[in-house]
């Protein structure tokens, strides 16, 4: 039964009809991620009328979520995203069925929940589900909706879509191997605009309605990006990788993702306690590396060098050799970009403190 | 030729468009850039040329216009 007054308003577009919204209400949907992109997502497929929509986040609604997830409210702070988000569809939507995963997903149990979805969207804020998402989309054959964002850009793009002649772009044809978690800033560290991963989340769930409906042009193979402040698109094909081969279930579940995403880590880093211990002693020379608009300010830095001047910067100065150095940034992950940067130019040995101030803080 | 920097490649070149002058080969524009700003060359990227991603080096054209894409990974 379709529920004209629902969903009249879409059927009565060209090219759609009683057809596209049967389909629409035939899909299974799954989305991998309950935050910036993930919440839009869900909204627009839920008002859609999507048949069966997966929600899987094992995370809990934090306040500072709430500028770019404002599908929760202030009273669902410490409450899981996914069954959050679930309650306030069936709100929205009660034709719809609704299957919540309250945790999430990794390489056990990936295969298992996929497998009963037509399509899945990474709506992932992390390079190991984004890897561990591709391999397991293109083990079962599964269209994938890619979406990401950086600071004012988002990237998306419609992977692993089998098309009759063969093709099949995924995610690795792009970048084969994942960079070290410390080489790409997370929204935590780089920060982001409110409402650029809701643009790209919306994005994600247009596609998905294409896909469902046979609508329209698909980024198959083409990576769409949209800068919000250029307000600018650039779109780029993608071209098949011949080096990168599909795993089978056996390699796909022994491959322990965190870790291919956090190897090749050579920088020594120091614990709070022992970085208290050592500033205490004044054995340490302190490089704070955070941008200049960023607290808290501390005052027990030797010196300050934003992040972005160490990356552009062709010569670094010289530091003290008679103390440790130790390089700090907010949660310790620029920290140890920086300290891997100054090391190899300085030829000197830098420590990064493990977890930022953020832990110094806490601790 | 226009260079065109996504991302976080942006904080490296400090631009996200650059006019370039004419040069025969990506791996020419690769090597100059490298020097200009050395941050590039530790950094992950793809490369494509006129909207099509290139794997190896690729012979230019005047007027081509370059990008560099790094992976993003927030959401």
């Amino acid at each position: 039964m379709i529920d004209l007054n629902r969903y009249g308003r879409q059927i009565i577009l060209p090219n759609f009809g009683i057809d596209a919204q049967q389909k629409l209400q035939q899909a299974k949907v799954l989305i991998v991620g309950m935050g910036a992109l993930g919440c839009p997502a869900l909204q627009y497929l839920a008002g859609a009328g999507i048949g069966v929509i997966g929600i899987a986040d094992g995370d809990d609604i934090q306040l500072h979520n709430l500028h770019r997830q404002p599908l929760f409210y202030t009273a669902d702070i410490n409450h899981n995203k996914a069954i959050v988000a679930a309650e306030k569809m069936r709100a929205l939507n009660p034709d719809i069925q609704l299957t919540v995963y309250p945790f999430y997903i990794n390489n056990k149990n990936a295969l298992s929940i996929l497998q009963t979805y037509d399509i899945v969207i990474d709506a992932t804020d992390n390079f190991p589900t984004k890897y561990l998402l591709n391999d397991a989309c293109a083990l079962l054959k599964k269209p994938l909706v890619y979406g990401a964002v950086s600071r004012y850009e988002g990237q998306l793009s419609l992977f692993n879509y089998c098309q009759p002649n063969g093709r099949n772009i995924q995610y690795r044809d792009l970048f084969p191997e994942p960079p070290h978690s410390d080489a790409i800033l997370s929204c935590e560290e780089a920060g982001v605009l409110g409402v650029l991963p809701g643009v790209m989340g919306i994005m994600q769930a247009t596609e998905a309605i294409k896909v469902i409906a046979g609508l329209g042009r698909l980024l198959d193979g083409v990576l769409l990006t949209y800068h919000a402040l250029s307000a600018k698109f650039y779109e780029m094909e993608i071209s098949k990788n011949p080096a990168v081969q599909t795993m089978n279930k056996a390699e796909f579940e022994n491959i322990d993702y965190d870790w291919l995403c956090n190897s090749n880590s050579i920088t020594p880093s120091l614990s709070v306690e022992e970085f208290k211990h050592l500033q205490q002693l004044k054995q340490l020379f302190i490089i704070d590396i955070r941008e200049h608009n960023e607290i808290p300010i501390i005052d027990f830095a030797d010196v300050h060098i934003p992040y972005s001047t160490i990356l552009s910067a062709n010569h670094l100065p010289q530091f003290p050799n008679v103390k440790n150095i130790c390089v700090i940034c907010q949660r310790g992950i620029r920290s140890k970009a920086a300290a891997a940067i100054i090391q190899q130019q300085a030829k000197q040995k830098v420590y990064h403190l493990m977890g930022g101030l953020s832990a110094y803080f806490n601790q | 030729m226009m260079v065109l920097f996504f991302g976080n490649l942006v904080d490296i070149t400090q631009q996200s468009e650059l006019a370039w002058p004419f040069i025969h080969n990506t791996m020419q524009l690769q090597q100059v850039l490298y020097e200009q700003y050395p941050a590039l060359q530790t950094a992950q990227y793809v490369m494509a040329v006129n909207g099509k991603m290139i794997q190896t080096n690729t012979i230019l054209q005047e007027g081509d216009t370059i990008a560099f894409m790094p992976p993003f990974s927030g959401g």
